[in-house]
């Protein structure tokens, strides 16, 4: 018997490396949709900006699955699971038997049905290795390129094509950029640096019409393009778990070993929904590092072993053209009865959310010096009078910290 | 594993360990060429609390949340120690938000380094560790 991987991200790498930490011998087999070995997806856009190029991407060496005795099934997807016979059919009705199962399946990107979308020819997703291949095909120094969606994945695909295109513009329907994880006053700092760098914006204005390489907004106002990219958000691939009678939210729903409803099917990544701690619910955290530590925690358990993944926090750094938003846990402003710090900076600024005496969130534009030690305040929960809080929102530094803690945290084995 | 561990009792705040750190990593064998008129970006940093001075590096976690952070597969563990492939790193700066340590920052080249207990350079052994004049620094098993 053997297990099986379906999906071949960074949750799959995580779940191959969890596996072989406890068994080396069982086989595993990985569907592969795509037909790449895993890749960093977040490097996309970095590609596109000249940063990195393919073979770099590779997210493992090139033997990593043969050293990992994982046969790859690439251009394979899977239909769906029979959990009665443990046994995972094909699109192509191959079957294939699994002692247990990873659902590693990612998420879509979400594609709203804007009328007339489908006269215009040029037009793209944000999301995989393929889309950044053809869009580039697509593109030139002349090109307009209008992206609907000012999130992490359409800003980040703005980053990318500015220097290669005529001209990038965005528009979003929330009235501000990033909004997932900027509040206004910080949205608005990085907007006048995105701005600054020649970006144009149509924010709290959505497209109601397109009609070949023209875009009609709510507003009225009419944007020519030639090369269109809806980055408006993902979903959360949970079909196969669903349709087999497992328990879906917005993601699948997993427990701390990151074991589904469903016997022996395990799931990680992106398709999941699991419990953030900040906000005390559950949440869809589709972020890499939750990929790779879900992952890893699926393959653990799936090979008996023991383990649990419970300290799960939303949590981003992203620069663009050098200015950093590094932001993590939730917001707690004062309607949600917390206290808000802020600390204007030079350039950008910093905001502490706490909430019964503990750091619940954090956004710092402008500032990225050893900002984990913040993060870990929020993961542990460290009450704030253990710390000197007031000299941590100045600088991180660990005088912040008493001799004791300074002797735990480097004194033994972590 | 053996890792790098300081006694801040003994730290007397020389600052050795930074110059030796930066001397070791920079390819050098001159400390003067190597050092001299540049500002130093060793991957060991001290700090003080007002007279208790105290050197702060990797610790080479068991479970590295900065490995497992990565956005680029820059950083992998090898044999226990977090290594990092710099010509895979794109400057998210993902892992210096997760390193509860304070461990990562920026190369002169803009991309992440960090300690790798020597094993990327010439020296092959920690130079803090046998630079520090005072044994506040050791390299051991604990
Ligand atoms: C442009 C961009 C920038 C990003 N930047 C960041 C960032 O800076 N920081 C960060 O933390 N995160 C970032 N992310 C998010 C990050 O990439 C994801 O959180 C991470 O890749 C999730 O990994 P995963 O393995 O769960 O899913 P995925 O990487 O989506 O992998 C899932 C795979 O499963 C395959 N699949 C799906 N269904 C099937 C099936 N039925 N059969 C076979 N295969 C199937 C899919 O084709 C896909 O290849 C970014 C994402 C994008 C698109």
């Amino acid at each position: 018997m053997r297990y099986v991987i379906i999906g071949n991200g960074v949750a799959a790498a995580g779940c191959i490396e969890g596996i072989r930490s406890v068994d080396r011998e069982t086989p595993i087999t990985v569907i592969s949709e795509e037909n790449y070995p895993v890749y960093a997806r977040p490097l996309i856009s970095y590609y596109l900006e000249g940063k990195t190029d393919l073979p770099r991407m590779l997210y493992r060496k090139p033997d990593f699955y043969e050293k990992n005795g994982c046969e790859v099934l690439y251009g394979a997807k899977a239909a769906r699971l029979d959990v009665e016979s443990k046994k995972v059919v094909l699109t192509t009705g191959e079957e294939i038997p699994y002692k247990a199962v990873c659902v590693a399946t990612g998420s879509s990107p979400f594609v709203p049905p804007f009328k007339g979308l489908e006269t215009v020819k040029n037009r793209f997703s944000f999301m995989t290795l393929d889309d950044t291949l053809a869009l580039e095909r697509a593109i030139d120094e002349n090109s307009r390129v209008f992206i609907v969606g000012a999130g992490l994945i359409g800003l980040k695909c703005a980053e990318g094509l500015l220097h290669r295109v005529k001209s990038v513009t965005v528009c979003d329907l929330a009235p501000r950029v990033l909004s997932s994880v900027l509040d206004e006053e910080s949205a608005a700092i990085m907007q006048k640096h995105l701005e600054d760098h020649g970006m144009q914006f149509y924010l709290g204005d959505t497209v109601t019409e397109f009609a070949e390489n023209k875009a009609i907004l709510q507003s009225g106002t009419e944007v020519e393009f030639d090369v269109l990219v809806v980055c408006v958000g993902v979903r959360a691939n949970t079909s196969l778990v669903k349709d087999a009678g497992g328990s879906v939210n917005r993601g699948i729903l997993v427990n701390e070993r990151m074991e589904t409803s469903l016997p022996f099917v395990y799931a990680a990544g992106d398709c999941t929904e699991g419990f953030d701690l900040s906000l005390g619910a559950n949440r869809v955290l589709a972020i890499l590092p939750n990929a790779y530590m879900q992952g890893k925690c699926a393959g653990i358990n799936m090979a008996g072993g023991e383990k649990v993944f419970q300290k799960a926090i939303p949590m981003n750094s992203i620069g663009f053209f050098g200015l950093y938003a590094m932001t993590a846990g939730t917001y707690t402003g004062p309607e949600q009865g917390g206290e808000v710090y802020v600390e204007p900076i030079e350039g950008g600024i910093k905001k502490f959310f706490v909430k019964d005496g503990v750091l619940k969130g954090y956004i710092l534009i402008g500032y990225t010096e050893q900002t984990g030690v913040l993060t870990a305040l929020i993961r542990d929960q460290t009450p704030l009078d253990a710390v000197n809080f007031p000299l941590l929102r100045k600088s991180v530094t660990f005088a912040a910290f008493s001799p004791e803690d300074r002797r735990k945290k480097f004194g033994g084995v972590v | 594993m053996k890792r790098v561990y300081v006694n801040e009792k003994w730290c007397l705040g020389c600052r050795l360990c930074e110059y030796n750190c930066a001397f070791a990593n920079s390819g050098k064998s001159n400390m003067v060429n190597a050092l001299q008129g540049k500002t130093i970006r060793p991957r060991i940093r001290v700090e003080n609390d007002k007279d208790t001075f105290f050197a702060l590096s990797c610790r080479h976690c068991e479970e590295p949340l900065c490995a497992q952070s990565c956005i680029s597969g820059a950083l992998t563990v090898e044999d226990g120690v977090v290594r990092v492939d710099k010509s895979k790193c794109v400057t998210c700066k993902t892992c210096i938000l997760v390193c509860p340590y304070g461990a990562l920052s920026l190369d002169e080249t803009g991309v992440v380094q960090k300690c790798e207990l020597c094993l990327n350079n010439t020296v092959g052994a920690p130079a803090c560790v046998q630079g520090c004049p005072n044994r506040a620094i050791v390299y051991e098993e604990r």
